[in-house]
């Protein structure tokens, strides 16, 4: 199933790709068949297999490796990109995953493999690629952590250059989006007020609307005067037992997106809380998760589609 | 939640890692998502040196009794010793 090519180079044989629907978000300011109260459209909306290029044939080779890129300042970062061999007609979109708070880990790398197998152009820059580069992902996180975290114009300039990257592939359409999970849910919407980017999804982000407690170290303030600035569609996931962010505090951001006018459908789960969509830990909620990647794909593929 | 939340001490002494034995420089208490602990949430409480690189690290992640419990038990060790026999000043 796996041929080594080296060691941060690999093929992998996945499902096959899908393509992205070319539609584009209507008039109206929200996706078909959704509303404003959390509800959403009815039907996934990929367009017909992607194998359709020109010499007919189409594999499901995926090339999942470390690479690096430029990121905020200059500095060249670590950042793991996945993507399947062949080409297809019109090019395809791209995707930038922002990381949890622990770390650049196998689980995000999984992420990546997935939204490859997707058909997407799929890249995440390693926030911690500065200090510890090379570093196991949990001593990364340590490290970072005891060093004040990761700034908000770095995360930024990484997450442009994670995006310029991706947009210079031959392969790429052009339409670039971002999601991020836990403190990445945040930052993806920090990226997306402050980037032209085509989709952003805040996975369970907490400390855009709220103040977050006192005494912290890590330069983490609420957001929410960026979104006047927020470039493109929004989609937020979020479970319903979750304090940070609560389900009051995501209400108040939706609130102020609608007040704003700015495209977004949030989703909340009952009977799930933060981190539900992570496989590898308690919080995992399979319906809500299952659920969630099917309104993620169905979203990328309304604004990333060629 | 990633809860940023985020207690940072000097230390002194020694702690083995997965590089073997160095000498702990700062140590950092935080409630937060472990990485192998089976809970959402936990205690970890990580013993560092920077200055060896992130390697450096001895990690526990504990749930908040059993970190009180580890707590207390320092302090009752440290009671029934004679005075100051571990101190940095010995």
């Amino acid at each position: 199933m796996v041929s080594s090519l080296s060691d941060v180079e690999r093929v992998f044989r996945a499902g096959h790709g899908r393509a992205v629907a070319d539609q584009r978000w209507p008039a109206s300011g929200l996706p078909p068949g959704s509303s404003t109260d959390g509800s959403v459209w009815a039907s996934p909306s990929r367009a017909p297999d992607p194998s359709q290029r020109e010499d007919g044939i189409m594999t499901d080779a995926m090339r999942a490796q470390t690479i690096t890129i430029t990121g905020h300042g200059g500095h060249e970062i670590e950042a793991y990109l996945a993507r399947l061999v062949d080409a297809v007609i019109g090019g395809r979109g791209s995707v930038v995953v922002i990381h949890h708070m622990p770390g650049y880990d196998a689980a995000t790398k999984e992420i990546v493999r997935r939204f490859a197998v997707e058909g997407y152009l799929a890249l995440c820059p390693n926030l911690y690629s500065r200090e510890a580069p090379g570093a196991a992902p949990d001593d990364a996180a340590a490290a970072v952590r005891a060093a004040g975290g990761v700034p908000d114009e770095r995360l930024v300039g990484d997450v442009a250059g994670a995006v310029a990257y991706l947009r210079a592939l031959d392969d790429s359409n052009g339409k670039a989006g971002v999601i991020g999970y836990c403190s990445g849910g945040r930052q993806a919407f920090l990226a997306a007020c402050s980037l032209p980017l085509q989709a952003a999804v805040d996975c369970y982000g907490a400390f855009v609307v709220n103040e977050a407690p006192e005494g912290l170290p890590t330069p983490v303030r609420p957001i929410l005067h960026l979104a006047p600035s927020l470039s493109c569609p929004l989609l937020g996931l979020f479970g319903a037992d979750d304090q940070y962010p609560s389900p009051e505090e995501t209400a108040k951001f939706a609130a102020e997106l609608e007040r704003l006018g700015k495209p977004h459908e949030f989703h909340t789960y009952k009977g799930a809380g933060h981190a539900f969509f992570a496989v590898d830990r308690p919080a995992y909620r399979p319906e809500a998760a299952v659920d969630g990647w099917r309104r993620i794909l169905d979203f990328f593929g309304k604004h990333l589609g060629s | 939640m990633c809860t940023y939340l985020t207690e940072k001490i000097s230390v002194a002494g020694s702690g083995k890692g997965g590089c073997g034995w160095f000498a702990g420089r700062e140590a950092i208490v935080y409630v937060d998502h472990p990485v192998h602990a089976p809970y959402t949430h936990t205690i970890n409480i990580d013993v560092l040196n920077p200055s060896l690189g992130p390697a450096a690290r001895v990690a526990l992640e504990l749930t908040e009794e059993t970190a009180l419990a580890l707590a207390e038990a320092i302090h009752r060790v440290l009671a029934a010793a004679p005075a100051g026999i571990a101190s940095g000043n010995q």
